[in-house]
């Protein structure tokens, strides 16, 4: 047993101890034009109201959208959605409305 | 542990037995290979060079629980013993006659030093501290160890425990199974929780080491893609974890399903319901301000956890209702938002009861809002004594209420009622019921006196939000 210093406790970490890797942002697109954007709904109420029109802004400067949508709103995007937005998009709006 | 042959005998001076027999140390000394350890006094016995045992390895090693032992090794193994001073058995034992003579034949001796409460945490930590895998926190003098607590994030912002190896080790011993074994994998931050983990936060929340296997078993049903803890934790509304716990270990470890079931005052229902809380925060990461978006929240994400009063109940137990054998302990998994009353103490038909029961769920989450809401009826003895006079059994009083929540609608469409709230105009010609199919959870708990029961309303429910998720005990006994 490690020896304290009088007075002292030792305790155990409650947490998960998790050591974060680093990772960089991809670049930031320079322009929109003649590039593939994903826009993912997360399915909250009339959020494909506001993307719509967020897709059409983003056609009218010349990229090219691809929609996307998460079965709930409650949890996180399956692995093969986020995979297949990263396999084919070279930016993403993630987006809610209610 | 390697001791020489011969006579061994363990004593120590804080016991007067092992005082009197001093003389009799010395006879032994003299006519045999006499080796002597002392457990608290390295000058006890004068002049008969004592090895040093204040350690207590030796004590441990050999089991003592009596000073003085008397214990003879041949071979490097131990033969035969005894313990206390009792002179036809030491003489025997060494085969030396005349032993003590001026000794009273026999007398107890006292407890070993090894089994002493003072000592028993720096034994427990020195013989299994090495299994823990936890990262070790010194908490410095001049902290108060439970504002050094708080000061690390670790509570919900009531006092904790301070989870202490040895704390942590006795949690430890509420289950059979290994500290590294895994229970979970926590959200948000999908974190895997051991039980080492788990029982950390129990230490934290208050818990008992027989409530382990209840707050492992809930971590467990928490943490699966139905129950959903992810969405429950992050959404703004008021839910949070509600745990229904059933079966024999809910009477042994003295939960309440009694009398303020709902309340405060009992520590396995508080500290169970607790740790889970603490498990999502500290292991998960989820706290509220961060991944936790609650709009208002509720008190009952600090602890919301009761036993079922099964044995007072005519609907049998909610376990059972979800495919649980009788006789084996289970918790439920309910996301669910605060208390909200039932009030009638007039109905004595139980028609009219579950007329009752119905028109209140019916304003769960929104009156005019159907299948978007589970709900959790909490039904109170007086309560259930109408049923049970009636001879209404758990499905009857389930079909009564889904038969009187099925909503015109021409009632609940937007704008009807003068209430822009409620379903879109197309449906107005159609019927839909206020709970989808299983969404509607019956447990019995309470007070002999009130009638009342008690609605908790859920959250999103089924494959969009959260199920009611059902685990055993039995496996994290």
């Amino acid at each position: 047993m490690a020896l304290t210093t009088a007075g002292s406790i030792v305790v155990l970490d409650p947490t998960g101890e998790r050591q974060l890797a680093g990772r960089p942002r991809a670049p930031r697109l320079a322009s929109l034009e003649g590039r593939t954007i994903g826009v993912l709904d997360i399915s909250k109420a009339r959020g494909d109201v506001f993307l719509d029109r967020v897709s059409e802004l983003l056609t009218a400067r010349g990229a090219e959208v691809r929609r996307y949508r998460k079965p709930t709103f409650t949890k996180p995007a399956p692995p093969d959605l986020r995979a297949e937005i990263a396999e084919h998009c070279e930016g993403v709006i993630e987006a809610l409305a209610d | 542990m390697d001791l020489a042959d011969g006579l061994v005998v363990i004593v120590k001076r804080d016991c007067a037995t092992c005082v009197a027999v001093v003389p009799v140390l010395a006879q032994l000394a003299e006519r045999a290979h006499l080796t002597l350890y002392t457990q608290d006094d390295v000058g006890f016995p004068e002049g008969l060079s004592p090895v040093d045992d204040t350690s207590l390895d030796v004590s441990l090693a050999l089991d003592i629980e009596t000073v003085p032992t008397l214990i003879r090794m041949e071979g490097g193994a131990e033969v035969v013993r005894t313990a206390g001073w009792h002179r036809e058995r030491w003489e025997a034992l060494t085969g030396l006659a005349g032993l003590g003579p001026d000794l009273p034949p026999s007398r107890p001796g006292c407890g070993s030093r090894s089994l002493d409460a003072d000592v028993l945490d720096e034994i427990l930590v020195r013989r299994r501290g090495a299994t823990l895998a936890s990262r070790h926190i010194e908490v410095g003098g001049l902290e108060d160890e439970l504002e050094a607590m708080f000061d690390r994030g670790w509570s919900d912002g009531l006092p904790v425990i301070p989870p202490t190896p040895a704390r942590v080790l006795r949690m430890l011993e509420g289950t059979s199974r290994a500290p590294s074994d895994i229970v979970a994998i926590v959200p948000p931050d999908l974190v895997t929780a051991t039980v080492e983990k788990v029982a950390v936060n129990a230490v934290l929340a208050g818990c008992r080491p027989e409530h382990l296997p209840v707050v492992l078993a809930a971590v467990e049903a928490a943490c699966t893609d139905e129950f959903n803890a992810h969405g429950l934790l992050a959404t703004t509304y008021f839910s949070g974890p509600v745990i229904v716990a059933n079966g024999p270990i809910t009477r042994r470890i003295g939960m309440n399903s009694g009398g303020n079931a709902l309340g405060q005052g009992n520590r396995p229902n508080l500290t169970i319901g607790r740790a889970i809380q603490l498990v999502i925060r500290n292991v998960g990461g989820g706290r509220p301000g961060e991944v936790d978006r609650a709009t208002l929240g509720n008190p009952g994400k600090l602890s919301f956890c009761f036993a079922e009063d099964e044995d007072g109940s005519p609907f049998g137990s909610l376990a059972a209702s979800r495919g649980v054998p009788e006789g084996r302990s289970a918790v439920t998994l309910f996301a669910g938002e605060g208390v909200r009353g039932v009030v009638d103490q007039i109905s004595r038909e139980p028609e009219s009861l579950a007329r009752s029961f119905a028109a209140c769920l019916r304003t769960v989450g929104h009156p005019k809002l159907p299948m978007a809401f589970d709900a959790l009826l909490v039904v109170s003895p007086e309560h259930a004594r109408v049923f049970a006079d009636a001879g209404w059994d758990r499905a009857r009083l389930m079909a009564e209420i889904d038969g009187a929540l099925q909503l015109p609608g021409r009632e609940i469409v937007r704008g009807a009622g003068g209430i822009a709230e409620g379903v879109p105009e197309s449906l107005a010609d159609a019927t839909l019921p206020k709970f989808r199919p299983g969404g509607l959870l019956l447990a019995h708990a309470g007070g002999g006196a009130g009638m009342f029961s008690a609605i908790i309303g859920g959250w999103v429910s089924g494959s969009m939000g959260s199920e009611p998720v059902t685990r055993e005990v039995e496996p994290w006994l």
